[in-house]
């Protein structure tokens, strides 16, 4: 057994001479929900990025249960067990609800070479349960496009749970929502983390969600690691508090345009 | 030494005529995103008002170049005028649709100039004070010619300036840039769409105009033009005016040179060179990425359901007409164009496998059509080879097509990508063209005929039979899981990707896939019509299929279905009542376009599905 499930490296990123990313080490360990904040522009999103591969880092390694995967493909960092959340919810429009989470299933099991089963015949009782889990059962033959928002955000969950993911990567998972869904969203991940003995990362701009739902914190400013520690720790500590916490405690404005 | 300098200012003559039609072109591109097949006929049409205008004026330098100016003004309005009546109508429909609703213009203005003007080439005044010749080296070279290459660099001068000091031109480029964001500047972008459209019409009548003293008017100037048109814009990169001269120059001197060095493959050259220039630099020389295009068309794919229930008991009642009928049908008339209709639904169908499911367009799907059906004309010629074995070939040479072409293709994305399969149809082409001791060249592949127990009655059976088993394989392809992730990456790559999809992959299989099943039909073809010409795999093909599924619809597996029978249809009738066919289904098609944006299949569905309701 691996003491952490994703481990980060040193990693670092420039882009034009600015260190997005700087030196940043962490490791996420089992079954924990690990929470990554920071203000504005302090490197979230490109850390993020570096971890599921959507950008290979300048310097640094990722290894996910020891292994290296620094810089694989976003499609075979999936492959080796890490679910993922985006910022913008993605689901695949032109397809119900099911379908969504049934595709899922099928690359899981490598099913997608199949030309001539129809798809309908294939992990459609899976998709329903992993439905059911996220609360969409009542919506499963809906098509994606006609969604609520709060209701894709489970949409989305239950495709990134469709591989059994050792690791769930999520970018700001509560973005865009109402405060109430909120709660509900963080609680129902926790919930699902625990029964799997999943990890979860994600990034927050919501200190309640943050406080009320990580078991450990990373604070980042300007492309550095400042702090790590419980949500206890880091409220009280003076770095975080300077840096971050100094400007009234106040979660900021959401859906940080700038990050990308 | 001398023949080269002379080539080399003949290349720069029509690379000048070159950039005047293309910046109008990528200037209207880059500000409403439309691809405006209709810019080759408004090219046309400058040198047709041009001719007629310049004969109504006094002889003299005001009534020649004041006729010019007229004429590219005139052109300019009628620009203007199809950007109000019906560009302006569909901005917020699918991409293709405004493309289908150009080449209805295309059409159109081919029908009505035939009327106006008549089939015969027009030879058109010199220009007064221009008809000599200058001495250069000791090489007469005709003074009309330099003044052109002159025009080209002045009006590119005159744009830039335009573009960068006036209030106008900094609105159009940042619409170039971001049109939403200009939107949201509280910029009336009607009239900056219409202004756009003016000038850049009145630069391709310009440009037609400016032909008169070259060469003959004709009908066939507008195809000819737009596909040279589309190189340079596309090499140059959309949207980029300083890409569009760089693009033209190279083209223009490619022509020239081309001759000298290759005369075997002139026609090969210039779409070899943009093959190459999008191989390597996927959006032109000078294209840049676009901002905020998903905020453009962002209409979501509706879910591929099941038809209803009744609706499809109606195909297997059409499709049992099909099979009992014909025997009874008097005369070969009848077999020949339901065989016709077989073949262009299973090509249409093939088509629309990867302009519904995949989301690639493709303008050159002829171009398996066509290896196909070569494939199975040239193994009967050359090998003596029965009907049935060739048939079976023409699948696989033109999925072999299909792997090599479609490896560059399914890399890019959008214009860029559809233009880069209309490269490699034209290659296709020029190769059955120019290669004339395989292929007969023009002359074509003559005696590709069935074996004798396929009479017309048989050989009609054996296409539909192909045609619906293969329609029908589409159509499980597209529901199976393979199908799925194509149509997930389309969704949302980035959404695909992170579920382990392998978008790349996932498009090029199914290039391969649609490339063989219109292999089948091409091979089909070439055994019903006895013969293969290059005709088989040229852009007026390509273009067929593609109204065949923007007429049904690519939102529904049965469109292309009803597309190609409706085409086909149409076209047998009009051919057969009018000579002005093209003016019928080009008005036809205009309506459609505003009338069903979905196409027809999704309009009948609708339609069902609303009475239902009700």
């Amino acid at each position: 057994m691996h003491r952490f499930t994703l481990e980060a490296q040193g990693i670092q990123k420039s882009f034009g001479g600015v260190r997005a990313v700087d030196q940043v080490s962490f490791g996420v360990r089992a079954g924990e929900m690990l929470a990554l904040i920071g203000p504005n522009g302090a490197g979230k999103s490109t850390c993020f990025n570096l971890l599921n591969g959507h950008l290979r880092p300048d310097g640094g390694r990722v290894k996910l249960l020891g292994q290296d995967i620094t810089g694989l493909a976003p499609r075979k960092v999936w492959k080796r067990g890490v679910g993922r959340t985006f910022q913008i919810t993605a689901t695949f429009g032109s397809m119900t609800v099911r379908e969504n989470v049934q595709l899922a299933l099928q690359s899981h099991r490598g099913e997608l070479g199949r030309l001539w089963t129809p798809s309908w015949r294939l992990r459609g009782g899976q998709a329903d349960t992993l439905l059911e889990r996220v609360g969409l059962a009542g919506q499963a033959r809906r098509p994606c496009s006609v969604l609520a928002y709060g209701d894709l955000k489970r949409v989305e969950l239950a495709i990134a749970l469709a591989n059994n993911p050792r690791l769930l990567l999520m970018d700001e998972p509560t973005a865009g929502m109402a405060p109430q869904e909120r709660v509900g969203l963080m609680a129902l991940v926790a919930e699902v983390a625990r029964e799997r003995g999943m990890s979860v990362l994600f990034t927050e701009h919501d200190m309640d969600v943050v406080f009320s739902h990580a078991d450990r914190v990373l604070v980042l400013d300007r492309g550095r690691l400042i702090a790590e520690g419980t949500p206890d720790e880091v409220r009280a500590n003076a770095l975080v508090q300077e840096v971050y916490l100094g400007s009234g405690f106040e979660p900021e404005p959401e859906a940080e345009a700038s990050a990308c | 030494m001398e023949n080269l300098l002379l080539q080399g200012l003949n290349g720069l003559a029509s690379a000048s005529s070159l950039f005047l039609v293309a910046s109008g072109l990528t200037v209207i591109f880059g500000v409403t995103r439309i691809v405006n097949f209709a810019h080759g006929s408004l090219y046309m049409l400058g040198a047709y008002l041009a001719f007629s205008i310049v004969a109504h004026l006094p002889r003299g330098h005001l009534g020649f170049w004041g006729g010019i100016v007229l004429a590219a003004l005139a052109v300019g309005a009628i620009g203007a005028l199809l950007e109000v009546l019906l560009l302006r109508r569909i901005y917020r429909a699918p991409e293709l649709f405004q493309l289908l609703a150009t080449f209805g213009v295309v059409l159109v203005v081919q029908d009505v100039a035939l009327l106006v003007w008549g089939a015969q080439d027009l030879l058109g005044p010199r220009a007064p004070g221009l008809r000599g010749s200058v001495e250069l080296l000791g090489l007469r070279f005709p003074l009309y010619e330099l003044v052109l290459i002159g025009i080209g660099p002045v009006v590119l001068g005159l744009l830039l300036l335009l573009f960068k000091r006036t209030r106008w031109g900094t609105l159009v480029r940042a619409a170039t840039q971001d049109r939403e964001m200009v939107g949201a500047l509280g910029v009336n972008q009607r009239w900056l769409f219409t202004s756009v459209f003016f000038l850049g019409s009145a630069l391709a009548g310009l440009a037609g105009a400016l032909q008169l003293p070259r060469e003959s008017v004709n009908l066939h100037m507008d195809l000819a033009t737009i596909t040279e048109v589309f190189v340079v814009v596309v090499v140059g990169g959309l949207g980029s005016l300083p890409g569009a001269a760089l693009a033209a120059l190279l083209i223009g001197e490619l022509h020239a040179f081309g001759i000298l060095v290759f005369p075997k493959i002139t026609l090969v050259l210039v779409f070899l060179v943009m093959a190459v220039v999008l191989v390597i630099r996927p959006r032109g020389l000078f294209g840049r990425a676009q901002v905020a295009q998903a905020a453009v068309a962002s209409v979501a794919e509706p879910v591929l359901g099941r038809a209803p229930p009744a609706l499809k008991w109606l195909g297997f009642a059409a499709l049992l007409v099909a099979v009992v009928a014909p025997p009874f049908l008097a005369g070969d008339y009848a077999l020949i164009v339901l065989t016709d209709m077989a073949i262009a639904v299973l090509f249409a169908a093939s088509l629309h496998f990867i302009m519904g499911p995949g989301g690639m367009a493709s303008f050159g799907h002829a171009a398996y059509f066509g290896i196909g059906a070569y494939g199975a004309a040239l193994l009967t010629k050359w090998f003596a080879a029965p009907m049935l074995p060739a048939l079976l070939a023409a699948p696989f040479c033109a999925g072999v097509a299909g792997v090599l072409f479609g490896f560059f293709c399914v890399r890019l994305s959008g214009v860029y990508s559809a233009m880069l399969t209309l490269a490699f149809a034209q290659i296709a082409w020029s190769v059955a063209f120019q290669w004339v001791e395989i292929t007969g060249g023009d002359n074509g592949v003559l005696g590709v005929w069935p074996d004798p127990w396929a009479t017309k009655l048989n050989f009609y059976w054996l296409a539909l039979g192909c045609s619906v088993v293969g329609t029908l394989a589409l159509r499980r392809i597209a529901l199976s899981p393979f199908g799925y992730a194509l149509r997930a990456q389309r969704d949302n790559t980035l959404r695909a990707e992170a579920i382990g999809i392998n978008a790349f992959g996932m498009r090029w299989v199914a290039f391969v896939l649609a490339a063989g099943f219109a292999g089948v039909a091409g091979g089909l073809f070439a055994f019903a019509k006895g013969s293969v010409f290059p005709t088989a795999l040229d852009i007026p093909r390509s273009v067929d299929a593609l109204l065949m599924v923007l007429l049904g619809g690519v939102q529904t597996l049965a469109g292309p279905v009803l597309g190609a029978l409706a085409f086909t249809g149409l076209h047998e009738q009009l051919v057969r009542a009018t000579d002005y066919w093209r003016l019928v289904l080009g008005a036809v098609i205009l309506l459609l376009v505003l009338a069903f944006p979905q196409g027809l299949a999704g309009a009948v569905r609708r339609w069902w599905e609303g009475r239902r309701h009700a």
